[in-house]
């Protein structure tokens, strides 16, 4: 980051934002509403990674190798997610959704900026403890293609299984984590029965329209990068594809505070981020 | 004039927070934004402490919020906080940086872009390296830039990393930090 410094700081944030309106007009990839400060640090990662010194030399390298972009995609999407991440979170479900999914025959399940899918396996585990997977249509979307064949895969390091097994413990797992994976030297694979009502899609929530209509929403830790507007934008696209009275959740930290869905939706539990879409307005 | 504090601590950080935020006086002209390693624990406890304790209003840095003075802000457990250009807070679920989320480097980078020269950034007790490049980037924008005394500091590792990377212009014992962070919020600052 030795090119810039208190000096030309207003350079970087111009250089940045004709590096995000680049890759919107070549690749369609639209990021010019995240965080700038997520992106200014992941694109200064990259600048010293790369020994690149300037993020226009980045952005020429960007625009004409697409092979370098793609892997400047995997710095700029978030792709950090746990299994049962905040347990307290998926106990509430149990508690809050459980019951009234119950009553269904058959319902749809959309869980949008998914990742490598480690919280879409959670939800599902969930799901056929509750005997509801084989009433579930599942989707399971993100934009990004890398991560969604590892999701689709269903590999994940074997390390992580601990930390995993005590998040679904606190989270009111019925049995043991280890039995829906078969362990493989340093890694485990989820069992093929949680994934066959689960369809992986590649689906932009920034640039592309309602995915479906559903009765669950997923949507965790996604809204946090992206400023005010466009958080309104996406809720509004997420509230759309939700039928009355369907679920929303949302990441611990995110809220539905000041955007203009607010008032579609009662809140079920204040703390974990679950709401219900209110029959009508 | 500086706009803003920025501090890092870990362990032996809330004893030293403790100490010193309960002495920022009622109209402490600067938003203080912290981030003390707590691990994954829920922070609910130790904020209606120090709301207690301090004159100041102390909470949960929130998404999107303005950065406001008059106000002690918190990093939730298990995320990274950010303040943006605009002067709010962003927070993110990226990796740990230095075994840590929370991070401390994430924080100072981030406010050090947005405040520039007229940032304060504080690194107390604490068992790790988190802070030391990021009080460096303050440094290098030309913010100001303080230590504790690792010599009497709980855990003197996070200090020491500082006190060698970042090179600050500050060094002081826990008990003098108070007083030197009153004296530079009501300064004004030379204009480079």
């Amino acid at each position: 980051m030795s090119a810039y410094s208190d000096a030309n700081a207003d350079l970087l944030t111009i250089e940045l934002q004709l590096l995000l309106e680049g890759i919107f007009q070549k690749y369609g990839y639209d990021f010019r509403n995240y965080s700038k400060a997520h992106i200014r640090r992941r694109v200064l990662n990259r600048l010293s990674l790369c020994r690149l010194e300037t993020v226009s030399e980045l952005q020429n390298k960007v625009l004409r190798d697409p092979d370098f972009f793609r892997d400047f995609l995997e710095d700029l999407s978030i792709n950090v997610t746990e299994m049962f991440r905040d347990p307290d979170f998926y106990r509430s479900f149990r508690e809050n959704i459980v019951p009234k999914l119950k009553t269904y025959t058959y319902f749809k399940v959309w869980h949008a900026g998914c990742a490598t899918g480690e919280e879409v396996y959670s939800l599902a585990i969930l799901l056929q403890e509750e005997g509801l997977l084989e009433r579930c249509q599942f989707y399971a979307t993100d934009f990004n293609r890398k991560v969604l064949e590892i999701a689709k895969e269903g590999v994940y390091q074997k390390a992580d299984m601990e930390l995993y097994e005590r998040n679904y413990q606190l989270s009111g797992g019925k049995g043991k984590l280890s039995d829906y994976y078969n362990s493989m030297y340093g890694s485990v694979m989820f069992k093929k029965e949680l994934s066959k009502r689960i369809v992986f899609a590649d689906h932009n929530l920034v640039t592309d329209g309602v995915f479906a209509e559903v009765n669950l929403v997923m949507c965790r830790n996604v809204l946090i990068y992206f400023d005010k507007m466009l958080q309104d934008k996406v809720l509004n696209l997420l509230t759309e594809s939700l039928v009355p009275a369907g679920y929303l959740c949302l990441g611990s930290k995110e809220s539905l505070k000041f955007s203009t869905v607010e008032n579609r939706f009662v809140a079920l539990d204040d703390k974990q981020k679950i709401f219900k879409k209110k029959l009508n307005v | 004039m500086y706009k803003a504090i920025v501090v890092g601590t870990s362990y032996g950080g809330l004893e030293a927070l403790k100490l010193i935020l309960p002495q920022l006086p009622e109209d402490f002209p600067l938003p203080v934004i912290v981030v003390l390693h707590i691990g994954e624990h829920k922070n609910d406890t130790f904020i209606r402490l120090l709301n207690e304790l301090c004159t100041l209003q102390v909470k949960e840095a929130e998404s999107k919020e303005p950065v406001l003075p008059g106000h002690i802000y918190f990093a939730p457990p298990n995320y990274h906080l950010l303040v943006e250009d605009d002067r709010t807070f962003s927070l993110s679920t990226d990796e740990k940086l230095n075994y840590s989320r929370p991070s401390i480097d994430i924080l100072f980078e981030s406010a050090a872009w947005a405040y520039q020269h007229e940032l304060i950034g504080l690194i107390l007790t604490g068992a790790n390296s988190d802070g030391a490049e990021g009080l460096k980037t303050i440094k290098s924008f030309g913010g100001k830039t303080i230590v504790q005394d690792p010599c009497h500091a709980i855990a003197p590792i996070m200090p020491r990393f500082a006190l060698k990377i970042a090179q600050p212009e500050i060094r002081l014992s826990l008990e003098a930090i108070p007083a030197r962070l009153v004296e530079l919020a009501s300064s004004k600052k030379a204009v480079e």
